[in-house]
Formats: C-alpha cells, sequence, structure tokens
C-alpha cells in the first residue's frame, strides 16, 4: 500500500497520458472510421472497395502487430518519429477506426428503408439523404457500441506501454520491476487506475443505451 | 441495403460514378505505388532480403512461434469457455448474494487491459510466460463468455423458463435443459467473434516474453540482422491475419447456418440484439 501511495505522482502522470492517448486515438479513429463507414456505403466501388479490405485487414490484425508495425518497422523504413507517442497515437488510431467503420455501418443498416425511401422520394441527393436522415438516427444506434469501443481504446492504450511509451503500464511496469517485494500492489494500483476510466465509461454505455435508444 | 440510399443509377449517374471509381482508383493505385516505390529505395524488394525464405530453419522457427500461438489460444479457450459458463450462472443466480460479488468480479476483469493481467500473474506470481499468458486470456475472455451468454439468456422468451419451472424442473435444471441450451446456439456467432479476439490477444504475449509468433519475428530480425525485418515480419503479419479472416469467416458462416435453421431449435424471442465483438 506505501508503495501506491508513495508513488502517487507517477501513477498520475501515467493517468493523465493514458488519458491523452486515449482521447486524441479517440478523436481521431471516430472521424477516420465515419469516413470509412461513409464509403461503405457510397455509390463509387473504388471507395467501397477500399473501405471493405481496410476494415477487414485491420480488424484481423492483432494490436500488437499494429504497435510492432508503427513502432519498430516503421523507424527502420525511414519514417522517423519524434517521439514514441504518434507511432503508438498512428496504431491505436488506425486500428480502432476499422471497429467504428463496422459499428457506423451497421447503425446505418439499422435505419429502416422506408426512412432512406421517403427522403429519396421528397428529392433529397445522396449526400442528404446521409447527413440529414441516415446519419442522426444511425448514430444513436451506434452511441452504446461506439462507447464500448472506445473502452476497449482505454484498455488497449496499455499496450503503447510496451513500445516505449511510458504511460499506466509502462510506468506499472516500471514501478513493478523497481518495487520487487510489492509486485501485487503496485499492479493492483495500475489496475484500480483503469477501472476509475472504464468502469463509469461502462455504466454510461449502458444508461445512454436505456436512455437513446428508439424502439423500433 | 446499402442501395436504398440511392436510385438506380441513371446514365448521368452511372457516367459521374464511373469517374468517381477511376479517380478513386487512380487515387489508390498512386498511394500503393508510392508505398512501392518507399520501400523499393529503401531495397525492400531485393531478392537476397527474401532469399532467408529458402532457409527451413527459418521456416522452422516461424512454426514454432505459431505453434506457441495456437497451443496458447487453444488451451485458453478450452478453460475460459466452461468458466464462462459458470460464472453466468452464479451471474444470473436468483441469490442476490451470488449474484452481486460475481457481478462486481466480472465487472473488475472486463474493465482491466488483458496485458496489465498477464503482467500480474508473470510477475506476482513468477510464473512461466506461457502460464502467465493463458491466465490473463482465460480470466478477460471467461468474463466476456458469461457476459455474452448472459445476453443470450435474457433474450429468451420468459415463457421458456416458466415453462421448465412448471412441468417441475429445479431452477438449475430449468437453466442446464432449456435455457442455456438455446442461449449458447444463439450467441454462437459472438461466441465465435470473441474466439478471433481471444487468439488475437495471444499477441500480446509478445510483452511478456512469451515466445509466439511476433516474438520469433522479433528474435530471429536480432539474430539475422535488421534488414530482415521487414520481410519476416510482412510473412508473420500474413499469417496471423489469413489464420484470424478464416475464423471470422467461419462466425459469418455459422450465423447465417444458424438464421436458416432457427426454426427447428431454437424458441422465437424479442427482436435480437447480438452483442458486437470488441477490439
Amino acid at each position: 500500500m506505501d508503495v501506491i501511495l508513495e508513488n502517487l505522482p507517477l501513477y498520475w502522470n501515467g493517468f493523465l497520458r493514458t488519458l491523452f492517448l486515449s482521447a486524441v486515438s479517440g478523436v481521431i479513429a471516430l472521424v477516420l472510421g465515419t469516413l470509412l463507414a461513409a464509403a461503405r456505403v457510397s455509390p463509387v466501388a473504388a471507395l467501397r472497395g477500399f473501405s471493405t479490405v481496410y476494415v477487414e485487414v485491420l480488424r484481423n490484425t492483432p494490436l500488437t502487430i499494429a504497435f510492432f508495425f508503427a513502432a519498430i518497422v516503421l523507424p527502420r523504413l525511414g519514417v522517423k518519429f519524434e517521439q514514441f507517442e504518434v507511432a503508438a497515437i498512428i496504431a491505436l488510431s488506425t486500428y480502432t477506426a476499422a471497429f467504428i467503420a463496422e459499428a457506423v455501418r451497421s447503425g446505418v443498416n439499422s435505419v429502416p428503408v422506408g426512412q432512406a425511401e421517403a427522403a429519396r422520394s421528397i428529392g433529397m441527393k445522396f449526400g442528404q439523404v446521409l447527413n440529414l436522415i441516415i446519419l442522426p438516427q444511425a448514430l444513436r444506434t451506434v452511441v452504446p457500441p461506439l462507447i464500448n469501443i472506445l473502452i476497449a481504446l482505454v484498455k488497449n492504450s496499455s499496450v503503447a506501454g510496451a513500445f516505449f511509451v511510458l504511460e499506466l503500464f509502462g510506468y506499472g511496469r516500471q514501478l513493478a520491476n523497481a518495487n520487487g517485494d510489492a509486485v501485487i500492489a503496485v499492479l493492483l494500483g495500475t489496475a484500480f487506475f483503469y477501472l476509475l476510466l472504464t468502469v463509469p465509461l461502462g455504466i454510461l454505455a449502458s444508461t445512454v443505451e436505456r436512455k437513446v435508444a428508439i424502439a423500433r | 441495403m446499402s442501395s436504398v440510399l440511392y436510385d438506380v443509377p441513371g446514365p448521368k449517374a452511372r457516367r459521374v460514378s464511373l469517374i468517381g471509381s477511376i479517380v478513386g482508383s487512380l487515387l489508390i493505385l498512386g498511394l500503393l505505388a508510392w508505398i512501392i516505390m518507399t520501400l523499393a529505395q529503401q531495397g525492400i524488394f531485393e531478392g537476397r532480403r527474401w532469399q532467408i525464405f529458402t532457409r527451413a530453419d527459418v521456416w522452422t522457427l516461424l512454426a514454432n512461434g505459431l505453434g506457441a500461438t495456437l497451443s496458447a489460444a487453444a488451451l485458453a479457450a478450452v478453460i475460459a469457455f466452461p468458466l464462462g459458463l459458470l460464472l453466468c450462472l452464479l451471474r444470473i443466480s436468483d441469490a442476490a448474494i451470488i449474484r452481486i460479488p460475481t457481478r462486481v468480479v466480472l465487472e473488475f476483469f472486463r474493465g482491466m487491459p488483458v496485458v496489465l493481467m498477464m503482467l500480474f500473474v508473470l510477475l506476482g506470481f513468477g510464473t512461466s510466460p506461457f502460464i502467465a499468458v493463458v491466465t490473463g486470456l482465460v480470466l478477460y475472455n471467461a468474463a466476456v463468455f458469461a457476459e455474452i451468454i448472459r445476453a443470450g439468456v435474457q433474450s429468451l422468451p420468459r415463457g421458456q423458463r416458466e415453462a421448465g419451472l412448471a412441468i417441475g424442473l429445479t431452477s438449475f435444471k430449468s437453466r442446464m435443459l432449456i435455457e442455456l441450451p438455446q442461449a449458447i446456439r444463439r450467441m454462437m456467432p459472438s461466441l465465435v467473434a470473441q474466439m478471433v479476439v481471444l487468439l488475437k490477444d495471444t499477441s500480446l504475449g509478445y510483452i511478456v516474453a512469451y515466445g509466439e509468433l511476433l516474438r520469433a519475428v522479433q528474435v530471429m530480425a536480432d539474430f539475422l540482422g535488421t534488414q530482415f525485418l521487414f520481410p519476416i515480419f510482412f510473412v508473420a503479419a500474413a499469417i496471423y491475419i489469413a489464420i484470424n479472416i478464416l475464423v471470422s469467416r467461419l462466425a459469418v458462416w455459422i450465423e447465417r447456418r444458424g438464421s436458416k435453421k432457427a426454426a427447428g431449435g431454437v424458441a422465437k424471442a424479442e427482436p435480437e440484439k447480438a452483442e458486437a465483438p470488441v477490439p
């Protein structure tokens, strides 16, 4: 217990880093994922194909492979990063975007056909149908799964700790190696800070699910 | 599905979409060409870099890594599934004194990064990396399996349990004979999808120094020289992705087959809401 209290500033530092990594990657992944989902339902075959391949490959790639690629293989290929955070953000956001694209796409497909037909019959164009009719409705159905993806993102950011980025997991590992006699306490402390993020998000997800969900 | 978003294209729209397709393809091809050019400048495509794949020992090491990955995943899945079933039974128990602590335990394991659990077992109990990897995977995935099966049980019509109890089954027997078999069948796609997640997560073993596929890549690159890093990584990543895509396809196939057969064995229920797998 003493170990945790003594190193509280370190934990806090790591906690903020984890929060930063997750927030930045989360925002990038949301934008990229929505674009990919839009490409997936667009009439242009090339975009559809690209989006399908991207989602299929990235969803089936282990996150560690994505990190290994961004942090170890890319620098060998001449892409140098000032900070390894950049590599971590690239790996996390490109990986998560594939899951977000799938969630948004299934949300789009959950909107009843009649909605799109009605919008088309009053003369809306594809972009209008998507922006004014489909997406506002689809977003409500995808919000709970999206929060679950973000929870997973927070947990996944721990992999960054193994690739030269010091965040919660990285500090936890450092502390565990330095305090061989109190490993269990140190790692339980790390777990506590993760739960501090994931449990409230989980509660938020189920609340939103109950509130926002529209009966169809 | 997505075709409701737009009309059957007329000649004008077809032309626009054709132009869009060509421009889009050109852009994507351009991007690919740029990547390949950049790689070529680094000398990635020189024959000697890929010649290592003619050596048997490279393939032996890759196969060993793959074997380690698959054996950890298989053992973890075999333990995690029954454990998840047990946790699910406890989680939906009628007695609050069992239900509530189980719920706390499940939330705890679901809310923690898997790699942290692996490190915890590795350092906290001083086990071998293999045990650490399997334990971490088992704890996390058992909790997820429990939640998936619970969602399946809850999606069954109330009458199923009522009928079971009415013909004199005990609560436990009704769960085992009536509800769980249907819940598991209904949730099969989600369960298989979770297996993909489990398989993917074995790669976290790299971080706790378990000799799986990615670790084998690292070891070979250190041993043979870093100029071989990219070819070996490329092959290993392709193996990983190919296996995962195969298992994902299995999930899709089961889903299709299940929806055709559902009328027979499984009671129809409220509109289904399968839990989507999460990274």
